[in-house]
């Protein structure tokens, strides 16, 4: 009973800051204010989605000693840490790419890597 | 009990739609880039819950794999983008 509630409330964590990340997307005036938005928060909530499943196997473990809730605990650790992970590389390589592509930063003042650049 | 691991994936559902709307409207390459990324981030975690919702641990494997591979489409996006390929 007491680990339906923590799954619930890491469950209403990680889909709240999902709705923030993908709000910000939608709400935010450049592309580098958007990946900032984005990429922290939908990864926090994502992880905390698979949070609330790996506390929901763990309950199920010690309630019935089945070994394939193990599987289930291990696989979702497994896919959390790979999120967390690519996600900030990709982020980083796009953040790149756009700067290099010429986009400027929106009621930006300063470019300290455009002009480490020239 | 009440199962809400379908209503947490359908909310995620219409979150990626949301974020659809950013992959249609993108005015600029990057930004549709950056709204790719976001689907398949929220597209791991949808599988994750399905994989619980309807008891398949294959659902998490498919999970993983769909991480790492978006993970290395995103990358080459991001050298196309940066005019490097």
């Amino acid at each position: 009973m007491i680990t339906d509630t923590i799954v619930l409330i890491c469950l209403v964590i990680g889909i709240l800051f999902n709705a923030l990340g993908v709000l910000g997307l939608l709400r935010f005036p450049d592309v580098y204010t958007r990946m900032h938005a984005t990429t922290k928060a939908t990864t926090f909530g994502s992880v905390f989605t698979a949070l609330a499943v790996i506390i929901y196997g763990g309950s199920l473990y010690y309630g019935t000693a089945d070994p394939q809730y193990i599987t289930l605990i291990i696989h979702t650790i497994i896919a959390a840490l790979a999120l967390a992970f690519t996600n900030a590389v990709s982020s980083h390589a796009l953040a790149r790419a756009a700067h290099k592509s010429g986009i400027k930063p929106a009621q930006a003042v300063v470019d300290r890597l455009g002009e480490a650049r020239r | 009990m009440i199962d809400y691991w379908l209503p947490a994936a359908l909310i995620l559902v219409i979150l990626i739609m949301l974020a659809a709307v950013r992959l249609w409207i993108g005015p600029t390459p990057a930004d549709r880039a950056l709204a790719v990324d976001t689907v398949n981030t929220l597209t791991v975690a949808v599988l994750i819950l399905l994989g619980v919702a309807y008891r398949q641990i294959i659902f998490i494997d498919v999970a993983i794999v769909y991480a790492l591979l978006s993970f290395v489409s995103t990358l080459f996006i991001a050298k196309y983008i940066g005019g490097e390929l």
